[in-house]
């Protein structure tokens, strides 16, 4: 790197890189929220849906779970689990009685916390998990088991 | 040290090592619950000692960004720091407010300090690595506009280089990034979506500025090659990083309900991620050569040159392996993301500020480098961490491939917990290596009480 290729050439092409390449995001970020309500079932986002979400933030539960993927990866994949639970046949009544039923207290196996959720509480964070599991996630996971 | 405003940055880095031990041992803890799952259950749940695992990483780098800030930018813009008090008042409104909300997550449960802290009115808790309080969100923002208006302030005052500019875009970038974590929409898609705004383009894109700033700054001073050279060099490193990273944010984007499009952008540019690090590695290695002088302080050096090569491993070629759609549609959300998470943490953010502390702290203890003895030991610490994580990584790499063939890819798939039965091997072999990387951090932290006869003079 000599003679006509100046600091300042080098500076002027990473402005211009950068301002080209975050304008391009900017472009896609705007096809992207096009796209989305063909993909992220928002037709189903009721607030029963939207109450479930914050039951999942407020419980922490991305700090072992993964959901689509995204969090720790301590405890089963989160989004398909009304699939792989049953679906339609038992699929929310498995996630109440599951939550409901922690920790199972066997010794040396990994433990969920009680969350002493109320009944309500308890159908809306079955109603997140199943408005999650019928998101358009481009066929991932590659089998129920997440 | 030239400026005597240079002082503040040494509580910043000794507030950050603390940090770092802390998250050390919260890891050691998260290690052994993947094998002992009931340990300490259930004073310290999992999810507990992951937010303080991660967020201690992130607060005590942010630490060690605004301490290298503080020691850097008066020595580049050739003046006092504009308010020094002001730098040691927001030292302490931050740490207090890191230890308060570290005591919040261990004492009491989540879902009350969601609702006592004003959750309810601005919710943007729960979300991995932004699980922080809304009081202590708002006390980040309100530190780094400070420490920004701080340095800001001090570089316009003063003599403007290549290297304090790419610093303060870096930082700002950092802040203007951090607020997206204040937009959290109903609609778990965009949630996703954005919520990568923070953290991709900080890790993958601004942060890559501040560090391409603290190695450039520590070379031109450990090697005495022309400024010239070096700024020419960081603004070609910076470039391939931002115009790479910025669509590459796209690799996230494959599996989380957004269009399939993603899965073209993201690869083809997030494969190209590695070359600004390879670059960086380069970089480090050519201006140590090309060295016209004998610095007395080999073991910043030594960090620095890890830096690079750590840097390209962990963030470039570990990346690399699981950032292609079709690799990806297997791996995602496996051990193979947190094998990538921890040596891409170690090797470009953990290195990098412990280079900076390296270089400054013994001038900022009076001297231009440590005694032989104290240097020995130092570099002992830097083989004996970084041998650690590269094997903390492979031993995860092994469980994440098994996973992923156990689970995800075998005729007949196993669920995930009879999939975890089988690797835990594996996680005891990390969980071991572990204990190594704490035993290295401890005798890193001895090299600072390591007293020698032939201390070289500032």
């Amino acid at each position: 790197m000599s003679g006509s290729f100046t600091t300042s050439t080098a500076r002027n092409i990473f402005f211009g890189g950068t301002v080209f390449f975050f304008l391009l995001f900017l472009a896609l970020t705007y096809r992207n929220e096009q796209a989305l309500p063909a993909r992220d079932n928002r037709a189903n986002l009721t607030p029963q849906v939207v109450a479930g979400k914050k039951i999942w933030e407020t419980r922490n539960c991305v700090g072992c779970h993964t959901l689509l993927g995204e969090g720790a990866y301590f405890a089963p994949e989160l989004g398909n689990v009304y699939v792989r639970r049953g679906g339609a046949q038992g699929g929310t009544e498995f996630i109440k009685a599951w939550i409901k039923a922690q920790p199972t207290g066997a010794p040396g196996r990994r433990q969920m916390p009680q969350f002493n959720l109320s009944d309500k509480e308890l159908d809306e964070i079955a109603a997140f998990l199943k408005y999650v599991s019928e998101i358009n996630t481009s066929k991932w996971p590659p089998n129920n088991e997440g | 040290m030239q400026y005597k405003s240079q002082a503040v940055s040494k509580l910043y880095f000794v507030a950050a090592i603390g940090l770092f031990v802390a998250q050390v041992l919260f890891g050691l803890i998260m290690g052994l619950q993947y094998v002992i799952g009931d340990f300490l259950f259930p004073a310290i749940p999992f999810n507990v000692a992951r937010m303080v695992h991660t967020n201690a990483l992130i607060v005590w780098l942010l630490m060690g960004f605004m301490g290298s800030a503080y020691y850097m930018i008066p020595e580049e813009s050739e003046r006092e720091l504009f308010s020094p008090k002001l730098a040691i008042a927001l030292f302490w409104i931050f740490l207090v407010a890191a230890a308060a909300t570290v005591a919040a997550y261990l004492l009491v449960p989540y879902a009350s300090l969601a609702k006592w802290t004003g959750n309810d009115l601005l919710s943007t808790m729960g979300r991995e690595f932004l699980e922080q309080p809304l009081p202590t969100k708002l006390g980040i923002v309100v530190v780094a506009l400070g420490f920004l208006f701080n340095i800001s302030m001090t570089v316009l005052k003063g003599r403007k280089t290549a290297i304090s500019t790419v610093l303060l875009m870096g930082l700002w970038g950092l802040a203007i990034f951090f607020l997206v974590s204040f937009y959290n929409p109903d609609n778990i898609v965009r949630d996703k979506y954005y919520w990568w705004w923070t953290v991709h383009l900080w890790v993958e894109g601004v942060w890559e500025l501040i560090l391409g700033a603290l190695l450039a700054f520590v070379l031109i001073k450990v090697t005495g090659v022309d400024r010239e050279v070096i700024e020419k060099w960081l603004y070609v490193i910076i470039t391939l990083t931002l115009i790479t990273g910025i669509i590459g944010t796209g690799h996230h984007y494959f599996w989380i309900g957004t269009p399939e499009y993603w899965q073209w952008w993201g690869s083809v540019f997030s494969a190209l991620e590695p070359i600004p690090f390879f670059a960086m590695t380069v970089f480090a290695f050519n201006m140590v050569n090309r060295r016209r002088r004998e610095h007395p302080n080999r073991a910043a050096t030594l960090w620095a040159l890890g830096t690079g090569v750590m840097s390209f491993l962990g963030a470039g070629v570990w990346g690399f392996l699981h950032t292609l759609a079709p690799v990806n549609f297997y791996t995602h959300g496996s051990q193979i993301t947190a094998a990538h998470g921890h040596m891409a943490f170690y090797g470009a953010y953990v290195m990098v500020v412990i280079t900076m502390i390296s270089y400054a702290m013994p001038l900022l203890r009076g001297r231009a480098a440590n005694s032989n003895k104290a240097q020995v030991i130092e570099m002992w610490s830097f083989w004996l961490m970084t041998v650690s994580m590269v094997f903390i990584t492979l031993f995860l790499t092994a469980a994440g491939i098994l996973q992923v063939w156990l689970q995800r890819v075998a005729d007949a798939p196993m669920s995930f917990m009879a999939t975890q039965d089988q690797v835990a091997l594996f996680y005891w072999l990390r969980e071991g290596t572990g204990v190594i990387f704490l035993i290295g951090l401890l005798v890193y932290i001895w090299s600072f009480f390591s007293k020698g006869e032939d201390a070289a003079k500032a």
